[in-house]
């Protein structure tokens, strides 16, 4: 095989730029507040983060995506390895401050494990899929990658993380999708997933019964599956009040405060009103750069972590919001591009599965601060401040890089 | 995995157009929150981060009718707190204490205040004294939303002599929130008085002042956070005061006499003074008024809050036979010169019974009426009052305004006790049909009995007498020119009556406080003060008017236990001759200028 030369896909690397600077732009924005706090200076941290990515990307992009692949079953073990450390010395910190996510030694923060866990589980996941000569075709098919997933995933909600916990979902039924599963067959694996959120209202989960029962009467799969998503669909809907009680009493507020936010305007309801005031009074060109008073004068809660996207509504407006939306649409097709232009399919999982993971990100981050979705606590990629997580987007930018260097044809003949 | 091209790049073109739908779909969530919600949830933020700080708006100063100052503003402090809710509220107060010492109640106060209008700063002291301001400024950094503001204070610069009249202001009461509209918690309003009668001409209108304030309540910036609106002043009240008159008749009580003086222009009913004593000191009362001192009121048995000249009524005694005089005049039952058959001989029998005159020591002979006025004989004015009959002496008596109030323009005033029109109606719900009969006129006609007055209402009744016939209404502040016909004589009745009362000062019962070169008309009166148990001497009544001929001031003046008449005339006398020799001086000084 003769040596191929790798050419840097600098489109995608100047948008990934653009959102990182875009972003501790807004990070040194949010420490801008009345009575400064200690977060008036963790911009600079992010920037050093963020030169540390950048470091991180360019050795991935000098990575063979072979050598990757080598390295993901151990990577995956010591992955496992160190989550389930957490789970018994795991601390709490910032935002995270009730979970135990942070890796300390001698009281000296490392990180948080679940970020780069990500890209670990992503890497995982291409290898088991992309070892099939076929997509999965039936429900016995997914045990392989459901385990991969679900290992580190009941390892995380084990810290307890909801919003990684998500994010694993969101990563494994996007790579099963890219990997050629037939939609049907996703339907059948979310089953038991929509029976449980349905059951809170008994005429919609008796709708929804019925529909699935004529779904597996129409689609025919083994007899033992169909029965058996119809007998799992059952149960979990059953137990889902023993569920809903075994919940935190916060995670219960955040979701009843998704369905009603004025319900609660003082407590759990605070955040996602403030947030929504914050976007909403920043009008078509915001209140100006730092200027945003409802972040200067401390009303949005975790304007450097969760909440960063309404300090840009707020002090940029409707402008700046659209930007950073079109930078990620723009930077998501392309990697799509990227995971359809690679050559074998454990790059094009992979490719697929790192996007697919901001995607999640940006999709329940952003959703949350207009109360689209339940506050769960994901960070929005290349914004939200935090190391680990930084680090862990630009070892995506690396990657995705390196898949698209690797890929068939030129990168800029394809439009986005 | 399934990698056939065609396959891959048919993923492809799902995932891209679901990505952008979701793109374009958040968008659009964000083009409806911030172009098309923009004013609802900018509101929200201004609400947020914005306090309105009242500036409280000076009050109209009230002059007296020569432009003396009888209610000013000078600089007083008010202390407020801004809180974000009633927790923090409390727990910055308790704080508070540890730096300035407020009881239990002085912080329930201030909670209720907040619970009022949450969005204003609670008022902790409405009148803080300039210690507790400095000693605030400061510890001013530990107390975040604190806010000391300069604000006018009511000064009143001759605060007792004129409290019966003014007023005070305090701080607004709940009571009053419910009542009335547009006034906020920690307002001052007028209590009583001037101040309350034209609180709404004096109040002027507040401002408002922004401060911009973070998550915790903390004052972040002071100004400029929105462009204030400042305070408009009440307009001034100039009133018909003479405060020179009313100074002059506050001199004359001194500490030891109780009772109230009222002196009004007869032909436009203005209130020239007006006091009651002994007074109390309304400058102590604004911005609350401390409990020694309201305790000290309250337990005073002269009753200083008790406004003499307008709440308290009192039997109008022989002051009363005018109205009888005049309605036997009106209805041409006898005239000034006629004679009743049975001559004063220290007293009239009728019935069982005998009435004396003036205690049993009038021996007034036979006498014309103009006489009887002159040396109040009781023994005339019965027989007068069985001429007449119960009812028309009733009837006459409702004429002249005894059954109604003055309708003088001052909170509080009493309604006098007066029989009704339908007189059998009256006595027999009062004693049962069988338990009165004629009788009762010798008491009504000589203003004993079932008759109690205000000394303003009396006051009323004699402008009448010195103008010709018809009274207005006393009017502190110029208003209504409204008049009222009371009864109706002929101008040779009225000269006989006026003259019958200058005979009073001359020759009878004021004899005594006759004053060379000054024809004072007038009638004394001696009230039972209603309490014989406690042996205290009778209230004394005079009421009287100079010049005779052509009457330019009105005095009733009533001594709570003053004995005789003759005591109040004696003050009268020098309250009238002080305004009408200090009169032309002010002119020729206002000239001057």
């Amino acid at each position: 095989m003769k040596q191929q030369r790798v050419v840097p896909d600098f489109t995608l690397l100047a948008l990934a730029l653009a959102l990182s600077i875009y972003g501790i732009a807004m990070v040194y924005s949010a420490g801008q507040t009345d009575v400064l706090t200690r977060v008036a200076t963790l911009w600079e941290r992010q920037a050093g983060w963020f030169a540390l990515g950048l470091l991180a990307a360019y050795g991935l992009s000098r990575t063979a995506i072979r050598m990757l692949d080598w390295v993901t079953p151990p990577l995956y073990v010591g992955t496992c390895f160190v989550l389930l450390l957490l789970v018994f010395i795991g601390k709490g910190f910032g935002t995270g401050a009730s979970t135990k996510s942070w890796l300390a030694i001698g009281g000296f923060r490392l990180g948080q494990p679940s970020e780069i866990a990500k890209i670990v589980v992503v890497l995982a996941l291409a290898k088991v899929l992309a070892a099939r000569r076929d997509a999965p075709k039936s429900l016995v098919d997914l045990w392989q990658p459901a385990l991969v997933v679900g290992i580190p995933w009941v390892l995380i909600m084990a810290q307890p993380d909801l919003g990684t916990g998500i994010v694993f979902i969101g990563i494994f039924f996007a790579m099963l999708f890219w990997s050629g599963c037939s939609w049907q067959l996703l339907f059948m694996a979310v089953s038991p997933g929509i029976s449980l959120v349905l059951a809170f209202n008994t005429t919609m989960w008796g709708i929804y019964f019925l529909v699935l029962i004529a779904f597996v009467l129409w689609y025919r799969p083994y007899l033992a599956e169909g029965i058996s998503v119809i007998l799992a669909s059952f149960v979990t809907g059953v137990i889902a009040p023993s569920v809903w009680e075994r919940l935190n009493p916060y995670q219960q507020k955040r979701l009843l405060v998704f369905l009603q936010p004025g319900s609660d305007p003082l407590r759990s309801g605070y955040h996602v009103i403030q947030s929504q005031v914050a976007i909403g009074s920043g009008g078509w060109l915001g209140k100006g750069f730092t200027m945003g008073t409802q972040k200067r004068l401390a009303f949005l809660p975790a304007q450097h972590t969760d909440f960063i996207f309404p300090v840009v509504g707020e002090e940029l407006g409707f402008v700046g919001v659209t930007i950073a939306l079109v930078l990620f649409l723009v930077l998501f097709l392309r990697c799509v591009r990227v995971a359809g232009r690679a050559t074998d399919s454990f790059s094009s999982l992979v490719a697929f599965g790192v996007v697919s993971t901001w995607f999640v990100h940006v999709l329940v981050n952003i959703g949350m601060t207009l109360n689209l979705m339940p506050v769960t606590g994901i960070p929005l990629p290349f914004f939200s401040y935090g190391g680990s997580f930084m680090l862990a987007c630009w070892i995506g930018v690396g990657i995705e890089m390196r898949i698209s260097g690797e890929g068939r044809g030129k990168a800029d003949t394809l439009v986005i | 995995m399934n990698f056939h091209p065609n396959d891959v790049q048919r993923r492809a073109r799902v995932a891209s157009g679901l990505l952008f739908l979701v793109v374009v779909f958040l968008v659009g969530s964000f083009f409806r929150a911030q172009v098309l919600q923009h004013t609802q949830y900018a509101l929200a933020s201004e609400k947020n981060r914005l306090r309105e700080v009242p500036i409280p708006a000076p009050r109209g100063q009230i002059y007296d009718r020569t432009g003396a100052i009888i209610a000013e503003n000078v600089p007083g402090y008010t202390v407020s707190l801004l809180a974000p809710g009633e927790d923090s509220l409390r727990s910055a107060l308790r704080r508070l204490g540890g730096t300035i010492q407020m009881s239990g109640d002085q912080i329930d106060a201030v909670v209720r205040r907040y619970r009022r209008s949450p969005n204003r700063p609670a008022v902790i002291f409405g009148d803080a004294s300039f210690d507790v301001v400095s000693v605030l400024e400061e510890h001013r950094i530990e107390f975040p939303g604190l806010i000391i503001q300069a604000s006018p204070k009511r000064f009143y610069p001759d605060g007792p002599a004129v409290a019966a009249l003014v007023g005070y202001t305090g701080e607004i009461k709940q009571a009053e929130l419910d009542s009335m509209p547009g006034y906020k918690a920690g307002q001052q309003v007028g209590e009583t008085g001037i101040e309350k009668e034209y609180e709404s001409r004096l109040k002027g209108q507040e401002g408002v002042r922004f401060v911009e304030v973070d998550v915790r309540g903390r004052v972040v910036r002071e100004a400029g956070a929105r462009e204030d609106l400042s305070a408009v002043a009440g307009p001034p009240l100039y009133t018909n005061i003479d405060l020179e008159l009313q100074k002059f008749i506050v001199r004359l009580f001194g500490d030891s006499l109780q009772g109230a003086a009222v002196a009004l222009e007869p032909k436009s009913g203005e209130v020239l003074a007006l006091y009651s004593a002994p007074s109390w000191d309304p400058n102590r009362f604004v911005g609350g008024v401390s409990a020694a001192y309201y305790d000290s009121l309250l337990t005073d048995k002269r009753r200083p809050l008790y406004n003499k000249a307008i709440q308290g009524t009192y039997p109008p005694g022989s002051t009363w036979k005018l109205a009888s005089a005049i309605t036997a005049l009106e209805d041409g039952v006898v005239t000034l010169d006629e004679r009743m058959p049975v001559p004063c001989n220290g007293g009239f029998q009728y019935g069982n019974r005998w009435y004396k005159c003036d205690g049993g020591k009038g021996h007034h002979g036979d006498v014309t009426l103009a006489q009887a006025i002159e040396y109040s004989c009781d023994t005339y004015f019965y027989q007068l009052g069985l001429k007449l009959g119960l009812a028309r002496l009733v009837a006459g008596g409702i004429a002249i305004g005894s059954g109604e109030r003055s309708g003088i323009d001052l909170p509080g005033e009493s309604t006098p006790s007066f029989p009704a029109k339908d007189v059998n109606a009256y006595f027999n719900k009062k004693y049962g049909p069988h338990n009165w009969n004629q009788s009762f006129s010798l008491n009504i006609a000589i203003g004993q009995g079932e008759n109690a007055q205000t000394v303003i209402n009396m006051a009323r009744f004699y402008t009448a007498i010195a103008s010709d016939g018809q009274a207005a209404h006393p009017q502190v502040v110029p208003g209504s020119t409204d008049k009222e016909r009371l009864f109706t004589l002929d101008s040779a009745q009225m000269a006989g009556i006026r003259a019958a009362l200058a005979g009073v000062v001359l020759r009878g019962t004021a004899a005594a406080s006759h004053i060379e070169g000054l024809t004072l008309a007038g009638k004394t009166g001696t009230a039972q003060n209603g309490r014989p148990e406690e042996h205290k001497p009778d209230h004394a009544w005079f009421i009287g008017f100079a010049p005779a001929d052509n009457p330019k001031i009105v005095v009733a003046v009533m001594i709570e236990f003053g004995g005789q008449g003759a005591r109040s005339a004696h003050i009268a006398a020098s309250i009238i001759q002080h305004y009408l020799k200090a009169t032309p001086k002010q002119l020729l000084s206002t000239e001057g200028l």
